[in-house]
């Protein structure tokens, strides 16, 4: 199946939207209006929406820290992850769980979390209810190189191997642990997708930068996985041009490498490879700017809000009934 | 009424569980044709096959985050750590995961799991596989604990966990498995969060849980020929703790000694020891006494063993001290 004009034009929106966002919540960190820290995923805006568009809105998805491209790209609601962010009752999580808490089952996100590999084992057990539930979804699993040196990941590629569970697990392989480059921190020259051999699981590592080739690959993976063919595994390699979080001061890199994968800032990129596709130069930029109004917007809009009260700080540790799905 | 093993009490509890609900399934290792390291699974995988009773390898962190996020999605896990000792392994889903999700995704998702696990020394099980590590749950908002006495007990509270939307902490225990007991005829259920007076008495309260609970009850009638009425209160539940029962008792006797199985620093009976201080000093004769595990790795010798655990006589002197108390 090919893409067609509105489809990447779509994408192109999407992704401008998560660079916004992220661009913004810099911005409200300078001014003091966010308290904590984000991870930001500027530069790796092609990986989350090639995978989360490449497969259906039914199937679901499992987070980690570096999470608001994965939640944008899913079409969240974006004042309410904004209101999150800031802490807002509005919120998803009426500021409970903030950007690495963030959840919502309407739409088949399980959540972001805060655990390096944490994601992992919990997207697998919902890939066990899946199958137990013979349901024809899939579970995707984001995580980073960093966390592909958890135990956690090698334990459950393990499980879900053998139990042939529907789930997907993508490595957006930035090239750094916080500031541990690949080299010093995966075994055998920095590739993550090696290692699902070690589990029979079939694995491939593509440029994480091409939106259309992440969605087409991803694609066919979670055609394969729904049909019963068990885990596969997607390494995607990207660059954040950024901190790890909110605005460190990356002494663990050269400017220069920095410079050199500007050039590849899919960002940069996708808009020439629209006009070469036929796309006009004022849908790109309509694209552009309808994305970026919606984050001003639901920023404005999110900024009005109240924090929750005690009640909402204090109730809810337990559960009066079962909520789940 | 009739007579079971607590092992065979557990059992029971799971096999009624899972024949009648289809989202319940286990997670564990070994528990398929071995039936758990305790024999506690016993004939359960072959009864509801491989896609009910999920055998694991050995990955208790991951099992573990298995089990929540299969909660998550609708399903009633029952995860199985083979030894207490070995949820060091699990912690980080159970605290930073099961305990917290509900609260921390907005109440969008329950999660509906229960942790089983036998804590406690068998008698030369050695440092690492004779641990009672309650105090390690008892301070993790969001999950619940429990840590039966008898076989009765045993069955109500893991049908009445399995059935909580939340997660549940189920502490068994290893000597216990092998004590009798009675239990009702017919299916029933017992509350998550209630102590149980199990010996009533005039003179000192004993409160003790899990394996304690038999050797505070042995104390009790070893001492009473002696003239010495002892109330003997299993708190059954350890968060939350039933401090209804637990200050009913202290306000009849005035006296109180704690008993664990886990290390005294940090641990339950420091906890129940504070919320009597806090809530009960009008009524105390004398100070608590805590009895427990000194804080000392457990060793492996029989011999060195009964220094480091609490032993009936360590509660007998107890008795005795607090007597004294003018």
């Amino acid at each position: 199946m090919q893409l067609s004009t509105d489809q990447l034009l779509d994408f192109y929106h999407l992704m401008v939207k998560i660079r916004s966002f992220e661009e913004t919540l810099g911005s409200l960190f300078s001014k003091g209006l966010l308290g904590g820290t984000s991870h930001f995923c500027i530069g790796q805006e092609a990986s989350a929406v090639g995978v989360v568009q490449g497969v259906r809105d039914t199937d679901w998805l499992v987070s980690n820290h570096r999470g608001h491209g994965h939640l944008l790209a899913r079409r969240l609601n974006v004042y309410r992850v904004m209101a999150e962010l800031l802490g807002r009752e509005t919120g998803y999580c009426f500021g409970r769980g903030g950007s690495q808490h963030m959840c919502s089952m309407d739409e088949h996100f399980l959540g972001t979390n805060g655990i390096t590999g944490g994601g992992i084992p919990i997207a697998a057990g919902a890939a066990l209810a899946l199958k137990c539930q013979k349901s024809d979804s899939i579970v995707v699993v984001f995580f980073g190189d960093g966390a592909s040196n958890q135990g956690t990941f090698h334990e459950t590629l393990n499980i879900a191997s053998l139990w042939k569970l529907p789930i997907m697990f993508v490595c957006e392989n930035n090239l750094y642990g916080m500031s541990n480059p690949v080299k010093r921190s995966v075994a055998g020259g920095g590739k993550v997708a090696p290692r699902a051999a070690g589990y029979a699981i079939p694995a491939q590592t593509l440029e994480g930068r091409d939106v259309e080739l992440v969605w087409k690959t991803t694609r066919e993976a979670a055609e394969r996985i729904r049909n019963g063919g068990g885990p596969e595994l997607l390494e995607l390699m990207t660059y954040r041009l950024c901190g790890h979080s909110k605005s460190e001061p990356r002494v663990y890199r050269t400017r220069e490498e920095e410079d050199q994968m500007a050039k590849l800032d899919p960002l940069a990129t996708f808009p020439k490879r629209l006009l070469e596709l036929g796309c006009t130069q004022e849908q790109i930029d309509d694209a552009a700017n309808s994305a970026r109004k919606m984050v001003e917007d639901a920023t404005q809009k999110a900024l009005q809000d109240e924090p929750g009260d005690r009640h909402v700080a204090l109730s809810g540790v337990f559960a009066e009934e079962e909520v789940s799905k | 009424m009739r007579e079971v093993f607590y092992s065979k009490a557990v059992n029971e509890a799971l096999d009624e569980e899972l024949s009648r609900d289809s989202s319940v399934i286990m997670i564990g290792e070994d528990i398929g044709c071995y039936g758990g390291a305790f024999g506690v699974s016993k004939g359960l995988w072959e009864k509801y096959g491989a896609e009910r009773i999920w055998e694991t390898p050995i990955s208790e962190g991951s099992i573990t985050g298995i089990a929540v996020g299969a909660a998550m999605m609708g399903m009633k896990p029952v995860l199985e750590i083979m030894f207490m000792d070995f949820v060091a392994l699990a912690l980080d889903q159970m605290m930073n995961s099961a305990g917290k999700l509900h609260y921390m995704y907005g109440e969008q998702v329950t999660v509906p799991m229960v942790l089983r696990t036998p804590g406690g020394a068998k008698g030369g099980y050695g440092p690492s596989h004779s641990q009672m590590l309650s105090n390690l749950f008892v301070g993790i908002p969001g999950l619940k604990v429990v840590a039966p006495s008898t076989p009765k007990q045993v069955k109500g509270l893991l049908k009445s966990a399995i059935r909580d939307p939340n997660p549940v902490v189920f502490i068994e225990n290893k000597r216990l498995y092998p004590q009798k007991g009675e239990i009702p005829e017919g299916e029933y259920l017992l509350p998550l969060d209630k102590a149980e007076v199990l010996s009533e008495g005039t003179d000192i309260t004993l409160i003790s849980y899990s394996s304690m609970t038999p050797v505070c009850l042995a104390v009790k009638n070893a001492l009473q020929p002696h003239g010495i009425n002892l109330e003997v209160v299993d708190l059954v539940s350890l968060q939350p703790l039933d401090t209804d029962t637990i200050f009913a008792s202290v306000r009849k006797t005035g006296r109180v000694i704690i008993v664990e199985e886990a290390c005294l620093t940090g641990g339950v009976a420091g906890e129940v020891s504070a919320l009597i201080a806090e809530h009960c000093l009008d009524s105390l004769e004398a100070p608590v006494i805590r009895v427990g595990a000194a804080d000392a790795p457990i060793p492996s010798s029989l011999d060195l063993e009964k220094f480091v655990l609490p032993q009936a006589d360590d509660i007998v002197q107890a008795v005795k001290r607090i007597r004294e108390w003018a």
